[in-house]
């Protein structure tokens, strides 16, 4: 089990989801997605797509503009 | 119903492939099959050299208007045309090439990138692969 980290930082839609799917195609069940960002929509739409794809959703955080979501395979 | 988009890409004006390509990798993104359908105008957007050079669909001004839309963009960190289009192929997502444009508009296959087209088809193809989307849309 590995841990993969996406950095989105400063990217617009559709980017973040787009490379967040790229990331999750790529990981192995088990792995852990993280992903940062800064667009505001893409923090609400990345949970949809996980809920969509069927993964789970481990964690949503914010701090001073820029967000992290943890997503589990 | 299968949990697919079909998208005609009819417009070859550079806001509405990125409208199209857009809305495609999002569908992909979240989990859903999408096959582009590219014909007219949208199909000049395959030409090898092409896929950037489409007008602006207002307000273009002889390519002021695309020029300045493009540095805003630049600017926001908006993604290239080229960059969506290889997410999109990296997704698995499906580009058809309609052949009665290419017959009507003297386009040969050595012209298009090749590479990129999963098949050369008519309307048949792409009802048959509209009839069983959820979601379909003209651009």
């Amino acid at each position: 089990m590995s841990e993969i980290r996406v950095d989105c930082i400063g990217e617009t839609c559709p980017i973040p989801l787009v490379e967040t799917r790229k990331a999750l195609r790529k990981a192995e069940e088990g792995d852990i997605v993280e992903v940062i960002g800064t667009h505001p929509s893409s923090k609400k739409e990345i949970p949809m797509a996980v809920r969509a794809l069927g993964l789970e959703l481990m964690d949503i955080q914010e701090k001073d503009g820029v967000w992290k979501i943890r997503i589990r395979k | 119903m299968a949990d697919k988009a079909t998208l005609v890409v009819h417009s070859g004006d550079m806001d509405k492939v990125y409208s199209a390509l857009i809305i495609a990798n999002g569908a992909l993104a979240m989990g859903m099959e999408v096959s582009l359908f590219f014909t007219f105008w949208g199909l000049q957007r395959l030409k090898k050299g092409g896929l950037e050079s489409g007008p602006l669909s207002r307000m273009n001004m002889l390519g002021l208007g695309k020029w300045m839309v493009k540095r805003k963009m630049k600017k926001a960190g908006v993604a290239s045309l080229e960059k969506l289009l290889q997410d999109f192929k990296e997704l698995g997502g499906k580009i058809l090439a309609c052949d009665m444009t290419m017959e009507i508009m003297g386009i040969e296959k050595e012209d298009l990138r090749d590479d990129l087209i999963s098949d050369y088809c008519a309307v048949g193809t792409y009802i048959s692969e509209a009839r069983e989307s959820r979601v379909t849309l003209f651009i």
